[in-house]
């Protein structure tokens, strides 16, 4: 026993994050191990509806609209089958996902279920006594998210008024109520400097864990990249910085790191692969294997109205188009890295390359690798574009291009 | 082990810490993987049968020193030894803000 105690190999961790892209991130035994049989991480987009109209939002440009909605009843048989297939943890995000009426019975059937909840919300409408009820069905951990720490910074990105002042209150709501606490930092040219003073308003708050969460562009933030996309000597400051303080507040303060990959070497390992260990359902109820893979043109998804989740899990062409490392063609295919990054993230080489079976550019070996840094450089060295805000109407201009001039904030 | 703090409000676990996991802890039997899991925020970590064992004592009522002497009866080991180590495996989960004391 002694020998064991003393390899401190007691405890390892897998991180199963709703960040975009981020997934199932831990050694990669310890990953394939709790994902061999089944998935461990469930991200439910309860709605599209959201009081805020970030440019980055990871939802699709697509929104969906409430009447495709899934029912209270759909929701619950979700958690159900999750539980009963493995899932461990739900995100419960959106959209808002308070804006569900029904997020209560959500909540109760995810607990029931034996699953981890944790909700994801901006938290600007959410109330006190909502909170505690909810706390009572069985939450276990509230993640907010705060769009720059300068109140006006916040109402800018978010386009709406008295954010930040409401966003603060109910954290601290959570914390007194002896709820675990995340804060959601969503990185950007436009507060990278301000990665310090996230970390200490963290700490202050008495959060357990701190979301460094570099915008990933896909979506609405592909659309505003020119907008967003900080240098690379920013981007490099925000890492050393992350990594110095995760140092000094050891046992004090968590801090996960999602890092923009178009100024990397290697690709990261999108959703801990494939398929893997993660899968997402929309509002309407399709099942993806990532939030963007509705941006993959050739793939078709099941929806929980039609099939089981875990027959849509084993069986469905989406989540075996990209499963394991077969469908990889070169530099991939003989790569030593293949089944540790598994080429990085498909719906990435769909949007630079036009084909999802393409290394992801974010790779060195990649051939279209010098094109996206010089994209990115070029696009961070020149004053940021105005931002195209995630609403329905811009929703709906962006996806007729250039037919309809982009609307300002509503 | 004694006394330092690098950070302002980490736990530095003692003999006579009576450590405990916060109640957003939790740690359950996976029947369907056949194995222990504890589940944190957006964090799975996957406890050995060691750890296990250390975690189902830490109720906010055994010592340290208290836990150490039940594990070492069991294993039929040295209490010192035991303790160092529990000490040890304690302050790595406290330093990862999953033990409190």
């Amino acid at each position: 026993m002694t020998e064991e105690l003393r390899t401190d190999e007691h405890f390892r961790s897998v991180t199963v994050d709703d960040e975009p892209t981020a997934g199932v991130v831990g050694g990669e035994d310890d990953a394939a191990e709790l994902c061999a049989r089944a998935p461990v991480g469930l991200l439910a987009e309860l709605t599209h509806r959201c009081p805020l109209q970030c440019p980055y939002c990871s939802n699709p440009v697509e929104l969906e609209g409430v009447k495709n909605e899934l029912s209270t009843e759909e929701w619950c048989s979700v958690m159900r089958q999750a539980g009963e297939m493995g899932i461990l943890q739900v995100h419960l995000s959106g959209g808002e996902p308070t804006a569900r009426k029904d997020l209560e019975d959500i909540v109760k059937a995810a607990s029931e279920a034996g699953l981890y909840s944790n909700l994801i919300t901006a938290a600007v409408t959410l109330k006190r006594d909502r909170l505690e009820t909810l706390q009572k069905l069985g939450l276990d951990h509230v993640q907010i998210s705060f769009q720059d720490v300068d109140p006006e910074g916040a109402e800018k990105i978010g386009a709406y008024p008295g954010a930040t002042q409401k966003k603060l209150e109910v954290a601290r709501w959570v914390t007194e109520m002896g709820l675990p606490l995340t804060i959601n930092a969503p990185i950007h040219r436009h507060n990278i400097h301000n990665v310090p003073r996230y970390i200490d308003m963290s700490v202050e708050l008495g959060a357990q864990r701190l979301e460094i969460a570099h915008a990933q562009y896909y979506g609405w933030a592909f659309l505003n990249r020119a907008a967003l996309i900080p240098t690379y000597e920013e981007t490099l400051a925000s890492i050393d910085c992350v990594e110095a303080a995760r140092e000094r507040l050891k046992g004090v303060l968590t801090i996960d790191m999602v890092v923009p990959d178009y100024y990397a070497k290697r690709p990261k390992p999108c959703m801990g692969g494939w398929g893997k260990g993660f899968m997402n359902i929309t509002p309407a109820g399709k099942v993806l294997p990532c939030h963007a893979a509705e941006s993959i043109p050739e793939l078709a998804f099941d929806n929980v109205r039609d099939r089981k989740l875990l027959d849509i899990w084993m069986n469905s062409d989406a989540f075996n188009a990209f499963r394991g490392t077969d469908w990889m063609k070169e530099p991939c295919r003989s790569c030593a890295f293949k089944d540790i990054d598994y080429g990085g993230c498909r719906c990435q080489a769909m949007a630079m390359t036009g084909d999802p079976r393409n290394t992801d550019p974010a790779c060195a070996l990649s051939p279209y690798h010098n094109e996206m840094v010089k994209l990115a450089k070029d696009e961070a060295a020149k004053p940021a574009t105005e931002f195209v805000y995630r609403n329905p109407r811009n929703a709906a201009a962006a996806l007729k291009p250039k037919e309809e001039p982009l609307v300002p904030a509503e | 082990m004694t006394g330092e703090s690098r950070s302002p409000g980490r736990l530095i676990v003692d003999r006579e810490t009576k450590p405990y996991m916060p109640p957003y802890l939790k740690l359950r039997h996976d029947a369907g993987r056949g194995r222990w899991v504890l589940l944190a925020p957006e964090r799975i970590l996957t406890p050995d049968q060691t750890a296990v064992a250390v975690l189902q004592l830490c109720d906010g009522t055994r010592t340290v020193e208290e836990i150490a002497a039940k594990l070492a009866e069991e294993y039929s080991a040295p209490a010192d030894v035991i303790t160092a180590d529990v000490l040890d495996l304690l302050q790595g989960l406290a330093d990862k803000g999953y033990i409190k004391g």
